[in-house]
């Protein structure tokens, strides 16, 4: 597995794959299973001030080309979250990336200086949730104002590097990321789902409680793919692409475009626990048919 | 990938088991084992997890106790109204002949159960496997608070092989205290290889599983966690400290699983995610 070792900023990571935001990321113990499962890192569910039960069921659904949800940023609260945590690094020292979500400015910065009191080795900061949007308005992530004033304040309050999580959906999600950039941002996620919609023909009604929800899965990698690939040649920071990795050719190709490490979530559905095994095993493969050494090798390459 | 394999089909049937305990009857084959579990949707309401009481093959039951908002948006439906079906999910309890199972159940625990006893003994009722299980005998052990509680009597007491223990909080029926109390001497006295099964509070199985322990006896345990996709990507339900999905991993799980789940019986988690202590 050596030839998928990959360097993020300050840390080593044994593969680039990462456990996204929201997919198995509750407890320590599930996490951890993610790192035994192949994860090279994870990122926790996205942690708020106060604790959320999310929306009621149906929050997710899935098809064989997408998956759908609206979860709606259930979460037990930063000051519990950050106790789960700790536990997990006494499980593993695999690389932990917290997540939080706010809906003032101010209120990330009291998050953030929660959650960094935790063992995090990153922080990623989402501002790109498109299914809250009855409570919190339209995301920060259309935002080029709202991006640069949340970075700055994460930064100023954050121990550790700051990854902003954007949008694919925004059609100047390049421009944003180099907004975050210049606002101090370490790292760029790219991205969060894109908003849809499932009807249930038969009920005749939307599937999801919240109508609306988040598309992930197979239909998101090339929005995605796209992103990070436009988000490359403006930025220096490097980028975790995530939306849609399935496969281990998915994960060739992001990295073409450009991504350091994949977020891998919705995979989970379509090819099980331990997709994130299959998915390095895959890398590997291609790489020793292609002759490639190490993902530094390719990384952008199609920019070329 | 998961099936989810989404219906969304009329009740045909509902039957007024106790106060605030129907069953809801479904013509659909839904191809269930016992201890597997549906999640329902009342669209604009909710979907929760529901164990599956019945399963003939061609049709199926759910058993609801009215507690919240979705239950008791349920107790108001009537026949041919509709509701979303997704599943079955979740592992089963085990089929094995030459054996003498314990079922013990408490409140709609003796749904899932009920369904296992008569996969085992009194097919086609029971669905799946058509063929009555060899040398099984049943001992069905309910527990409730009074007389009027006590789920299934009726349905029990027609399966062959099987012989009912009730026992009531208050002495209406049967044996006066838990359940629990009688499942030792039911252990020894066996003749044959037992395996104890259980679906109910969470306080009981633990004793349950504390005696069959003791007692170094084969068990199954339905362990209930708050379920959100039913299908492992969440990860609501994942259980300390081994962190598996007990929508997929379980509800159903033996002995030696059940023992590495060290938070069961001691807390779980709310819809938030947060810890709470039983
Ligand atoms: C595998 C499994 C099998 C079940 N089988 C049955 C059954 O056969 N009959 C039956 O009446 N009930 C069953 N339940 C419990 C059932 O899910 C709850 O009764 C139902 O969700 C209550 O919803 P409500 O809106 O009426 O009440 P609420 O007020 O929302 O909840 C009441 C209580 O039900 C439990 N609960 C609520 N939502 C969930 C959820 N999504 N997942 C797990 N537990 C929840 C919690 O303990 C909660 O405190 C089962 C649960 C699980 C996990
Ligand atoms: C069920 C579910 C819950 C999610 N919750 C979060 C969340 O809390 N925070 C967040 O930043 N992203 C969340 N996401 C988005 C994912 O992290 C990821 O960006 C997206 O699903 C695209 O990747 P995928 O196609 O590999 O799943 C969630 C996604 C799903 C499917």
């Amino acid at each position: 597995m050596s030839k998928l070792k990959t360097r993020f900023l300050d840390k080593e990571f044994k593969n680039p794959i990462v456990l996204a935001s929201g997919i198995l990321g509750l407890t320590a113990a599930s996490m951890n299973n993610a790192v035994n499962n192949g994860c090279g890192g994870v990122t926790v569910k996205s942690v708020s001030k106060d604790a959320r039960p999310g929306h009621p069921n149906p929050t997710m659904t899935g098809t064989d080309h997408y998956f759908i949800n609206a979860v709606g940023l259930s979460n037990p609260s930063v000051a519990e979250g950050i106790k789960e945590f700790a536990k997990f690094k006494e499980m593993t020292n695999a690389p932990l990336v917290g997540s939080i979500f706010a809906g003032t400015p101010d209120e990330f910065a009291e998050v953030t200086e929660i959650i960094c009191q935790s063992p995090i080795d990153f922080l990623e900061v989402n501002v790109s949730c498109p299914n809250v949007s009855k409570e919190f308005g339209t995301p920060f992530a259309y935002d080029t104002k709202a991006v640069e004033v949340i970075t700055k304040k994460v930064k100023e309050k954050s121990t550790v590097p700051v990854i902003i999580k954007l949008t694919p959906q925004a059609w100047n999600v390049a421009e944003i990321a180099k907004v975050a950039e210049d606002a101090g941002a370490d790292a760029i996620c790219a991205g969060n789902t894109i908003s849809g919609m499932a009807i249930d023909i038969r009920a005749r009604k939307p599937v999801l409680h919240n109508k609306q929800g988040g598309v992930s899965g197979p239909a998101l990698f090339p929005v995605a793919l796209k992103a990070v690939y436009d988000i490359y040649k403006t930025v220096k920071i490097p980028i975790i692409g995530t939306g849609g990795i399935t496969t281990g050719e998915d994960a060739i190709a992001m990295v073409m475009a450009g991504a350091s490490l994949l977020g891998v979530g919705s995979a989970v559905y379509y090819r099980g626990q331990d997709v994130f095994e299959k998915i390095n095993n895959e890398m590997t493969e291609f790489m020793k048919k292609e002759n490639i050494n190490s993902l530094e090798e390719i990384r952008g390459i199609a920019h070329k | 990938m998961e099936n989810n394999n989404p219906q969304f089909i009329p009740i045909s049937k509902i039957v007024e088991e106790a106060q605030d305990i129907k069953t809801f009857y479904f013509e659909h084959s839904l191809n269930s084992k016992p201890g597997q579990f549906i999640m329902l949707w009342v669209p604009e309401h909710d979907q929760k997890p529901f164990s599956i009481a019945y399963d003939d093959g061609k049709s199926f039951g759910l058993t609801f106790f009215k507690r919240g908002p979705t239950t008791t948006k349920l107790f108001d439906m009537k026949v041919g109204e509709r509701v979303g079906i997704e599943g079955p999910f979740g592992t089963s309890f085990s089929r094995k002949p030459d054996t003498h199972y314990i079922m013990v159940a408490g409140g709609y625990g003796a749904a899932p159960l009920g369904f296992l006893a008569e996969s085992l003994l009194s097919p086609p009722a029971g669905g799946g496997d058509a063929r009555r299980a060899e040398g099984v005998g049943v001992d069905f052990c309910v527990g409730a608070r009074n007389k009027d509680l006590v789920l299934f009597k009726n349905r029990i007491e027609k399966i062959p092989n099987t012989k009912l223990h009730i026992a009531t909080d208050d002495g209406s029926e049967g044996h006066k205290g838990y359940i629990t109390d009688i499942l030792s001497n039911l252990i020894d006295s066996a003749e044959k290889k037992v395996l104890v099964v259980t679906c109910g509070p969470e306080l009981m199985e633990k004793k349950i599983l504390n005696i069959c322990n003791e007692k170094n006896t084969d068990c199954e345990i339905s362990i209930e966690r708050y379920m959100k996709c039913g299908v492992g990507i969440c990860g609501q339900c994942a259980v300390d400290p081994i962190g598996i999905c007990m929508c997929k991993e379980g509800p159903v799980v033996k002995r030696e699983l059940a023992n590495k789940i060290t938070e069961f019986g001691k807390y779980h988690r709310d819809k938030s995610g947060k810890i709470i202590y039983f």
